[in-house]
C-alpha cells in the first residue's frame, strides 16, 4: 500500500500497461510536457514513437484513434480537458461507437480516450463540463469515472485492457488529493460499482468528485443518528445497477448526487432505473442533487452556487427521510 | 496584393496605433502581476510581444465589424475598443464585467462592437467568423469579419473549410493567423507542417507573411486585405509572424516540469519590441515629439490604473445570476 495522488496513480497505470503491453500507444497535445502530470515521463521511458504529441486537431486525434485500433494497436489517446471531447465528437460517436456494431462485429477497437472534467475552478464554461451524460447515450462507449487514486488507477488500467472504447473521464479537482493505492497489479473491473461507505437508512449514489463531497455529508448525517450507504457507480456505462437496486431494496430511499446538469444527467438514468425496478421499495420519492440547467459561470460565489456541495446533499438526505410512506421525521429524531 | 505600395499611415493613425498597443502591454503586465497575488479566480493567457497583431488589424475596423478572438483574447478585445475596465471587472469575476463575471477572461465578449468573442475552445472563433462575414456580405453593407487564430489553431480541420467556403461565396473574411512560435507548449515546428499562410493557395485565396512585430507592415497588409474584402474581392489569409514573450498560461511554472524554450529566445524576440519599433518610427518619421509620447504614456497609465482599481471594489454577480441567461 502506498499513498499517493490520483494523478500519480494514473501515471503508473499508464507506465504498467505500456510496459506490459508494446502495443500500447498514447497520444494527445502536449502529452509529452504534460499538463497534469499524468503522462509525464512516458515519452522518455517508451520512446516518441509510441507516446506523440499531437497538433491541436481533437477531429482527427479521435478519428486516428479508431484506425490505429481496428489496425491492431491498443490506443490511449489523451484529450486534455473533456470539454475538448466535443470538438472530437464526430469520431467518438459515428465511428469509435458503432463500427464493431456496424461491421458485423469484424473488429475491436480497444481506445482509451482520456480526458479531465469538471468544474470548481473558475475555469469558464469551456473546461468545466462534465460530458458523461452524452457519452453514456451513445451506447457503444463504455464511460469510467474514478473518485480515488486507487480505483483510478485500476479502473485505467482495466479500461487500457478492455477490448472496446473506453472514455476514461478524471474529475479535475480529484487529481491532487491523496489516497491509499495497493501495490501490484491492481485492476478494477469495469461495470462494477463500489459501496464507499455502509448504511442502512439512505442509499446515495455520488459520482466522481460528488463522493467526496457525499462521504463528508454522510459524516456530517451520522452524528444526527443517519446511516447514508454511499455508492460510487465507477462505470457510468454499463452501470452496476445490481448493487445500487439492492442497497434501495434495503433503505428505501434513494438520493444521486451528480455534477451534470439535471436534464438527462446520469442521476437521471439511476433514477429512472430505479423507479422502474424497484418501485415497491420505495419509501419517499427518489431525489437528484445535480447542476441546475445551465452552463457552468466563471465568477467564483456562481460556480460555489450552482455546483452541489456538501449542505445540498444532507439537505436532499434529510429532505427524503421526512418525506414518504414511513414517518421519516420521526425516524431521524429518534 | 503588394504591401509595399501602400502608402505610411497618417499621423494620427500611426499615434492612435502606438496608444493602443501601449494600453495592451500595459494592462496585460499589470495583470502578470495580479496573478501572482492569487487575486484572479482563473487563468490567463497574455498577449504581450504581440500587440502590433490585433492593433494592426483593428485599425481597420469600426464597431460594425466583426472580429472573433482566442483565449488569448485581450489584446483583440481592447484593439477593437472594448473596454479596459470592463474587461477587468470580468476577469475578477465581478457583475460589472463585460459579460456579467459568467465568462472570464476566455470569453470576454462585447457585441455592441463587434466583439464576438475571445474563445476556450481553440479553432472555436473560426466558423464564428465564417458566419458573420456572411452575415456581412448579405446586409450588403461593407462591413467585414476577422477571426483571430493562432499557429496552434491553424492546425483545426475548420480552418481548410472556413477557406474554402469563404473562397467559394467569396466572404468579406480575414483570417489572420498570430504565429507565436508555441502551440500550447509545443514550438510550432515540431505540430506545424509547412508555411500556414500557404494553406489559402489551393483555394485561389491570398495567403501573405508578414512580420508581426511592425505594426505598420501589419497595418498595410491587413488594409489592402480589409479593403478587397470590402470590395466583395473575397477572402485572405494573413500570417503574421510574432512571439509571445509570457507564458502559455501565467500559472504554468506551477505544473510544469521544467522550460520548454530557452530564455535567450525570449531575450532575442524582446530585441524586437513592436512597441519599442514603433516608437522609433514615429520620432524618426516626426509623427511625434517626445512631450507627445509623454502624454500618451500618462493617459495610458491613468487608464490602467482605474480599470484595475475600480472593478475591485464591485460586487459579484447576485446568486440568482448563476440560473439567467440559459435562453432569451
Ligand atoms: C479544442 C481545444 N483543444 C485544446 C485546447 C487547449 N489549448 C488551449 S490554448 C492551446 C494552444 C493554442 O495555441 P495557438 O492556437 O497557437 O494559440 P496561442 O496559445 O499560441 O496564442 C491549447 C492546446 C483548447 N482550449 N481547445
Amino acid at each position: 500500500m502506498k499513498k499517493m495522488r490520483m494523478i500519480q496513480a494514473i501515471n503508473e497505470a499508464l507506465t504498467e500497461e505500456m510496459a506490459r503491453d508494446s502495443r500500447v500507444i498514447l497520444f494527445g497535445e502536449d502529452v509529452k510536457i504534460s499538463l497534469f502530470g499524468d503522462t509525464r515521463g512516458l515519452a522518455d521511458r517508451f520512446g516518441e514513437n509510441r507516446v506523440r504529441n499531437t497538433p491541436i486537431s481533437e477531429t482527427v486525434m479521435t478519428g486516428a484513434a479508431v484506425g490505429a485500433a481496428a489496425a491492431g494497436y491498443r490506443v490511449v489517446c489523451h484529450m486534455m480537458f473533456a470539454n475538448f471531447l466535443y470538438t472530437g465528437f464526430d469520431a467518438i460517436a459515428n465511428q469509435a461507437a458503432k463500427l464493431r456494431y456496424m461491421t458485423g462485429g469484424q473488429i475491436r477497437l480497444p481506445i482509451v480516450y482520456m480526458a479531465v472534467m469538471g468544474a470548481g475552478r473558475s475555469a469558464g464554461a469551456q473546461h468545466s463540463d462534465v460530458p458523461y451524460p452524452a457519452l453514456m447515450n451513445l451506447g457503444g462507449i463504455k464511460v469510467v469515472v474514478p473518485s480515488t487514486p486507487a480505483d483510478a488507477k485500476g479502473l485505467l488500467k482495466a479500461s487500457i485492457r478492455d477490448d472496446n472504447p473506453v472514455v476514461f473521464l478524471q474529475p479535475a479537482r480529484r487529481g491532487g488529493e491523496q489516497g491509499d493505492v495497493p501495490d501490484g497489479d491492481i485492476i478494477v473491473p469495469l461495470g462494477v460499482a463500489d459501496i464507499k461507505r455502509a448504511g442502512g437508512d439512505v442509499t446515495v449514489v455520488a459520482i466522481g468528485a460528488m463522493v467526496r463531497t457525499t462521504l463528508r455529508a454522510a459524516d456530517q448525517l451520522a452524528k444526527e443518528g443517519v446511516e447514508v450507504e454511499v455508492i460510487d457507480p465507477r462505470t457510468l456505462f454499463p452501470m452496476d445497477t445490481a448493487t445500487i437496486l439492492a442497497s434501495v431494496r434495503k433503505t428505501g430511499r434513494l438520493v444521486v448526487v451528480d455534477e451534470a446538469r439535471t436534464t438527462c444527467s446520469a442521476a437521471s438514468e439511476i433514477a429512472a432505473t430505479v423507479a422502474e425496478q424497484a418501485f415497491d421499495c420505495l419509501e419517499a420519492p427518489i431525489l437528484r442533487v445535480t447542476v441546475r440547467d445551465v452552463a457552468m459561470p466563471y465568477s467564483p460565489p456562481l460556480e460555489k452556487l450552482v455546483i452541489p456541495d456538501e449542505q445540498s446533499v444532507v439537505d436532499a438526505v434529510r429532505k427524503t427521510l421526512s418525506t414518504g410512506r414511513r414517518s421519516g421525521t420521526q425516524r431521524v429524531t429518534q | 496584393m503588394n504591401a509595399m505600395s501602400s502608402p505610411d499611415p497618417d499621423p494620427a493613425v500611426a499615434l492612435e496605433m502606438f496608444q493602443r498597443m501601449l494600453l495592451i502591454r500595459r494592462m496585460e503586465e499589470r495583470l502578470g502581476e495580479v496573478v501572482t497575488t492569487g487575486e484572479l479566480p482563473g487563468p490567463v493567457h497574455l498577449c504581450i510581444g504581440q500587440e502590433a497583431v490585433s492593433v494592426g488589424v483593428c485599425a481597420h475596423l469600426d464597431d460594425a465589424d466583426w472580429i472573433a478572438s482566442t483565449h488569448r483574447g485581450h489584446g483583440h478585445f481592447l484593439a477593437k475598443g472594448g473596454d479596459p475596465e470592463k474587461m477587468i471587472a470580468e476577469i475578477f469575476g465581478r457583475e460589472t464585467g463585460i459579460c456579467g463575471g459568467k465568462g472570464g477572461s476566455m470569453h470576454v465578449a462585447d457585441f455592441s462592437r463587434g466583439i464576438l468573442g475571445a474563445n476556450g475552445i481553440v479553432g472555436g472563433g473560426i466558423g464564428i467568423a465564417v458566419g458573420a462575414a456572411l452575415a456581412a456580405q448579405l446586409d450588403g453593407q461593407g462591413r467585414v469579419a476577422v477571426a483571430f487564430f493562432g499557429d496552434g489553431g491553424a492546425n483545426q480541420g475548420v480552418i481548410m473549410e472556413a477557406i474554402n467556403l469563404a473562397a467559394i461565396w467569396k466572404l468579406p473574411l480575414l483570417l489572420v493567423c498570430e504565429n507565436n512560435g508555441f502551440s500550447e507548449f509545443s514550438p510550432t515546428s515540431t505540430v506545424t507542417a509547412g508555411e500556414i499562410a500557404k494553406r489559402a493557395e489551393p483555394f485561389g485565396v491570398p495567403g501573405i507573411v508578414v512580420d508581426g512585430n511592425d505594426v505598420l507592415a501589419v497595418w498595410r497588409v491587413a488594409g489592402e486585405a480589409v479593403r478587397r474584402a470590402r470590395s466583395g474581392a473575397g477572402p485572405a489569409v494573413i500570417e503574421a509572424r510574432t512571439y509571445r514573450w509570457r507564458g502559455h498560461v501565467e500559472t504554468e511554472k506551477s505544473f510544469l516540469s521544467g522550460p520548454y524554450r530557452e530564455d535567450d529566445e525570449i531575450r532575442q524576440w524582446q530585441a524586437r519590441d513592436p512597441l519599442a519599433a514603433m516608437e522609433r518610427w514615429l520620432v524618426s518619421a516626426g509623427a511625434m515629439d517626445p512631450s507627445a509620447l509623454d502624454r500618451i504614456r500618462a493617459t495610458v497609465a491613468a487608464t490602467v490604473d482605474s480599470a484595475y482599481t475600480r472593478p475591485l471594489s464591485d460586487a459579484y454577480p447576485a446568486g440568482e445570476s448563476a440560473f439567467q441567461h440559459m435562453f432569451a
